[in-house]
């Protein structure tokens, strides 16, 4: 194992972020508090309680993951892109460095950028609504397993990207999308009953719904079908990263 | 022997035959100037051996280590100058030169780093970020990017193209240091003075053909060479018996001689040889020289 090579660029893709760290760090911190002031306080206070959770509470798994998963998506991408936008990847081919030490590299520093704005969101939730995190640990997990799999998907989309075009292109049209209608703002069990199936094809579900069971202590699926389905989706990104370096496919002619 | 090539090719996936099945060896503390037109392969050629591009066939030694076998043993020795000038423009010098070194497994050696910065006239540029650089600064930091992994060879590729003479100049001068700390360096150039300026050894490459691999001084040697040619009234059926000795050579239709003699030798010859065709009673109609010149032989096999 090349140790100092995965620190290397761990460090160099953190330095890019601490560069940035004002707008890395004002831009959650608005948008969720925006997300407090409309959707908790504007409208949450028409809202009935949700499984006996004010609405307020309620969300905040939810708001969490919206960013957490579109943040590990567009980091994790652009950690990879760029390179092969600018051509430095030249170095990182020819360096005595193998895929998993790359991904390792790229894929940990998204995945702690991610969870660092995840914690951020947390700390402004708790100044606007009251809630208690009842598992702890799971909860911790959850998120670290998120921020891993979606900053591996954001790898992937950023070797698939021909352009930064391509590169919005799935955290806008297919992310968003999903972690809206996966429940981050309300319960399954409030949509009539074929939307209810529909939606359990969503996978964002599984997360959303474990994730928030590791707050309040109920969910819309059982938390162990949460855990498979993102230790699936995970898996599933780590085959194609390896197949992706086995090949060559878009990084080497 | 520091790099061993053996029938490589590379066939890139539009069917374009970039290498086809070049073979060189480089020996360790050499500078070998690989020379050729734009597009003849040069840059494939040394991305394939660097990693960057997977051969079609062939293989490549480093150091004795296969490239794609031993892949982690064999690039540990190679450093990689790219053509194009490619670098984060947001990043500070000294934290790209830091992640290179990284890059390859190489512990943390500020002192090192100063030492190539200050070598490279960057060290007072290390905290200045990559876009607010001049080229020929972007330039240097490749270079030190490429030194800061310490490696035993070193690609250079085209690292003259479009930069001004004075920066050339001082090019050439930072090979020649790197040449003294004992670094082996293959370079590419479609300037002749280049390779004639540093190289101890020239290959010539085209459509994806090594066409000639040669030393620079016997290469000079032949260039230092003149053709003399003599045109005589009367046709010579044979060469006079008093010129034989004297290497001359008659032209088929037995109306010119030539006579080859090199330049840089004290006596030339060329007094003695007209003062006997003098004596022997052969009249002279005209008389030209003519130097091949590294251009020249470059052109001819470009050509074919």
């Amino acid at each position: 194992m090349n140790f100092q090579a995965i620190k290397a660029i761990y460090f160099f893709e953190m330095a890019r972020f601490f560069r940035t760290l004002l707008q890395s760090f004002v831009s959650p911190v608005l948008s969720t508090s925006l997300y407090f002031v409309v959707f908790g306080t504007a409208i949450g206070s028409r809202i009935q309680e949700v499984e006996g959770i004010t609405y307020g509470a309620f969300i905040v798994p939810g708001l969490i993951m919206l960013s957490v998963m579109t943040q590990a998506t567009s980091n994790g991408s652009f950690g990879i892109y760029f390179p092969k936008f600018i051509g430095t990847i030249y170095e990182l081919l020819s360096a005595p460095v193998n895929y998993f030490e790359i991904v390792l590299g790229y894929v940990g520093a998204a995945a702690t950028k991610a969870l660092f704005i995840g914690l951020v969101i947390l700390a402004t939730a708790a100044v606007f609504v009251d809630f208690k995190i009842i598992h702890p640990v799971p909860m911790i997990l959850f998120l670290i397993l998120t921020c891993t799999s979606f900053s591996l998907l954001g790898f992937i989309l950023g070797i698939w990207a021909k352009n930064f075009e391509q590169l919005q292109l799935v955290p806008l049209l297919v992310v968003t999308p999903l972690v809206f209608l996966g429940g981050s703002f309300y319960s399954i069990s409030m949509l009539p009953p074929i939307w209810q199936n529909i939606t359990l094809f969503n996978p964002v579900v599984y997360l959303i719904s474990g994730f928030r069971w590791s707050f309040f202590g109920n969910a819309d699926v059982p938390i162990l079908v949460s855990l498979s389905a993102i230790g699936f989706f995970t898996f599933i990104c780590i085959l194609i990263v390896a197949w992706i370096f086995k090949t060559g496919w878009r990084i080497k002619q | 022997m520091l790099l061993e090539v053996n029938l490589l090719r590379k066939t890139y996936a539009t069917g374009f035959e970039a290498v086809k099945g070049i073979s060189l060896q480089v020996n360790k503390g050499e500078i070998v100037a690989l020379l050729g037109p734009n597009g003849a392969g040069k840059t494939t050629l040394i991305s394939t051996i660097c990693g960057i591009t997977t051969p079609s066939s062939g293989s490549v030694f480093i150091g004795g280590h296969d490239i794609s076998r031993n892949f982690r043993e064999a690039r540990k020795l190679v450093g990689l100058v790219p053509q194009e000038i490619t670098l984060e423009p947001f990043e500070k010098v000294i934290s790209t030169i830091k992640f290179s070194r990284g890059l390859f497994g190489k512990k943390k050696d500020d002192a090192l780093i100063e030492k190539i910065l200050t070598k490279l006239s960057l060290w007072d540029k290390r905290d200045s970020r990559i876009m607010e650089l001049s080229g020929g600064m972007k330039r240097r930091v490749l270079i030190a990017k490429a030194l800061s992994h310490e490696p035993r060879l070193l690609f250079l590729d085209e690292p003259t193209a479009g930069v001004d003479v004075e920066l050339r100049q001082s090019m050439w001068n930072v090979v020649a240091d790197l040449k003294a700390d004992g670094v082996t360096i293959i370079l590419t150039t479609h300037y002749i003075e280049e390779a004639e300026a540093i190289a101890d050894r020239v290959g010539v490459i085209n459509k994806g053909e090594l066409l000639l691999m040669e030393d620079k001084a016997s290469l000079m040697q032949r260039l230092g060479q003149k053709v003399l040619k003599i045109e005589l009234h009367k046709k010579l059926d044979k060469i006079p018996n008093e010129l034989i000795d004297r290497n001359v050579e008659l032209s088929k239709d037995g109306l010119s001689l030539t006579y080859v003699y090199d330049t840089k030798q004290k006596r030339t010859g060329i007094t003695k040889l007209l003062s006997e065709l003098a004596k022997s009673g052969i009249n002279l109609r005209d008389i030209q020289t003519d130097q091949s010149s590294l251009e020249e032989i470059f052109v001819n096999l470009v050509k074919e």
